[in-house]
């Protein structure tokens, strides 16, 4: 394996990079909001999101990742997920449904749009949990090594040797 | 029952079972605890497999409604004919708990070679006779 | 069985022999990569397209970046075995008598794609009838995962919360535990 200095001066990852990673986020999107009709959902859609970043991460440096996408960031996206996915069972509730009965979040119909909103609202949950975790491991396996820890023998991925070191 | 016309719809299975017996080896035979996870991760894989061949029906399709598809006529009835979706369901969720398991474990061997400066079992259960 | 499978499965088998063999395990991580994309294949012909989505995501991506990160912290290649020929041969034995007792176990099994299969007849044709009545979403597997089974899919985000909490706390991370040279957590 190349040293990730010299990676990042490859022009044709560079560029190759600069150009996938746009499409790899916005199909994740597509994902996401299109597993209602076709192949896909929360699940897919989050690990795709978070491999289109990771991408990034790996070729133009983890720091330049930290500045839109922070650790802690990843961690409140990670509750946020798990919480918006039960607050829509909760909302179900309120409205006099059981929980995570969707149908109830529609009274006016016979309860169609209620199940696509909810599933819709679910998704979005399971997906924002999904890739935020993903990131969150990455950035934990990818910290240790910045943060001095372990007798490694190879750089780890996208972190440049002695980036993190005080 | 025990012809050989009966066990020609099994290979798919006993294929399944080698790919998981392989896993199995990795997992009791080596002892780099990296190797270990791999191993578990080609088990995993295999137990998936085995589900998602159990779904299929023969001349079955993705099981995605078409629009209209309810009056095509798949097998000359009324209904197109589908793959079990449920083992699907299954199957999806726990290929992405099993990413966020695999994960674990691999921290879990991290923090080990964090401590006994190697990840192989032998080694560290050694050192651990040695220090104590 | 039909051919195309047949050469997805000894093709699966094959890579992953390889990697039970390889003592590089960089090498052994970017096939287990190869291995996911081949079962994502399988997976398709079988017609569980959100399963082989998934396994593509998620088997080729993001898991074998998860191994060559752990290998970055460890070390790349497995140290050879000194093992005497007892223990050499005792894993193999083990293998061999549970392959031999699950295969004797799927001589009850239905044939691969028999459309007469009890699993077919019991919940499956009801999920579909339900999904197509009530939900009104042309995907029947997300129907399920999110509305018929959406108890079972919070408690699937919850453990894999739990385990990104649990990688957290295990590792650190960025800049949370970076500390001072001299002073070791662990000791």
């Amino acid at each position: 394996m190349r040293p990730p200095s010299r990676v990042r001066e490859m022009p044709i990852l560079r560029v190759i990079a600069r150009a996938l990673v746009p499409v790899i986020l916005l199909f994740g999107l597509y994902v996401q909001f299109h597993g209602d009709f076709g192949p896909g959902g929360g699940f897919q859609a989050g690990v795709i999101f978070a491999a289109g970043l990771i991408i990034f991460a790996l070729t133009f440096g983890v720091e330049a990742l930290r500045q839109v996408v922070s650790v802690v960031l990843t961690e409140r996206l990670m509750a946020a997920g798990v919480l918006l996915y039960g607050a829509v069972g909760v909302l179900a509730m309120f409205l006099g449904g059981e929980f995570l009965n969707y149908s109830a979040l529609d009274p006016l119909t016979t309860g169609h749009h209620g199940q696509h909103l909810g599933i819709i609202a679910i998704e979005l949950g399971v997906g924002i949990a999904v890739a935020a975790t993903i990131m969150r491991v990455y950035y934990a396996f990818v910290g240790r090594r910045l943060d001095g820890d372990g007798e490694a023998t190879e750089p780890a991925l996208g972190a440049e040797p002695g980036e993190g070191t005080p | 029952m025990s012809s050989v016309q009966s066990f020609s719809g099994l290979w798919a299975y006993w294929l399944i079972i080698a790919l998981m017996m392989v896993g199995l080896y990795i997992v009791i035979a080596r002892d780099n605890l990296i190797k270990k996870v791999m191993g578990l991760n080609i088990f995993q894989a295999a137990a998936i497999l085995f589900y998602v061949t159990m779904a299929k029906v023969d001349g079955g399709t993705a099981p995605i409604v078409q629009s209209g598809a309810d009056h095509a006529g798949g097998h000359g009835g009324h209904d197109v004919l589908y793959s079990n979706p449920l083992p699907h369901v299954l199957m999806l969720t726990a290929i992405v708990v099993g990413v966020a398991t695999t994960a674990l474990a691999l921290a879990l061997a991290v923090r080990i070679h964090g401590d006994y400066r190697t990840a192989e079992e032998d080694e560290a259960v050694i050192y651990d006779m040695e220090h104590t | 069985m039909p051919p195309v499978e047949l050469l997805l499965m000894l093709l699966l088998l094959a890579t992953v022999i390889v990697v039970a063999r390889l003592k590089d395990l960089f090498a052994a991580a970017m096939l287990t990569g190869i291995a996911s994309l081949l079962a994502a294949g399988l997976f398709v012909l079988m017609d569980a397209v959100d399963v082989a989505f998934t396994e593509a995501a998620v088997g080729a991506g993001v898991s074998t970046v998860l191994f060559l990160g752990a290998l970055s912290l460890t070390s790349r290649r497995e140290k050879q075995q000194e093992r005497t020929r007892i223990l050499r041969i005792l894993p193999i034995v083990i293998v061999v008598a549970t392959g031999a007792a699950l295969i004797y176990g799927t001589w009850d099994m239905p044939a691969y794609g028999d459309p007469d299969a009890v699993i077919h007849h019991h919940l499956a044709p009801d999920l579909i009838a339900e999904t197509e009545e009530k939900i009104h979403i042309p995907n029947i597997v997300t129907a399920i995962l999110a509305s018929f089974r959406g108890y079972d899919t919070l408690g699937e985000v919850v453990v894999i919360f739990t385990a990104g909490v649990g990688v957290a706390l295990l590792l650190g991370g960025l800049g949370l535990r970076r500390r001072d040279a001299g002073t070791e957590e662990e000791s």
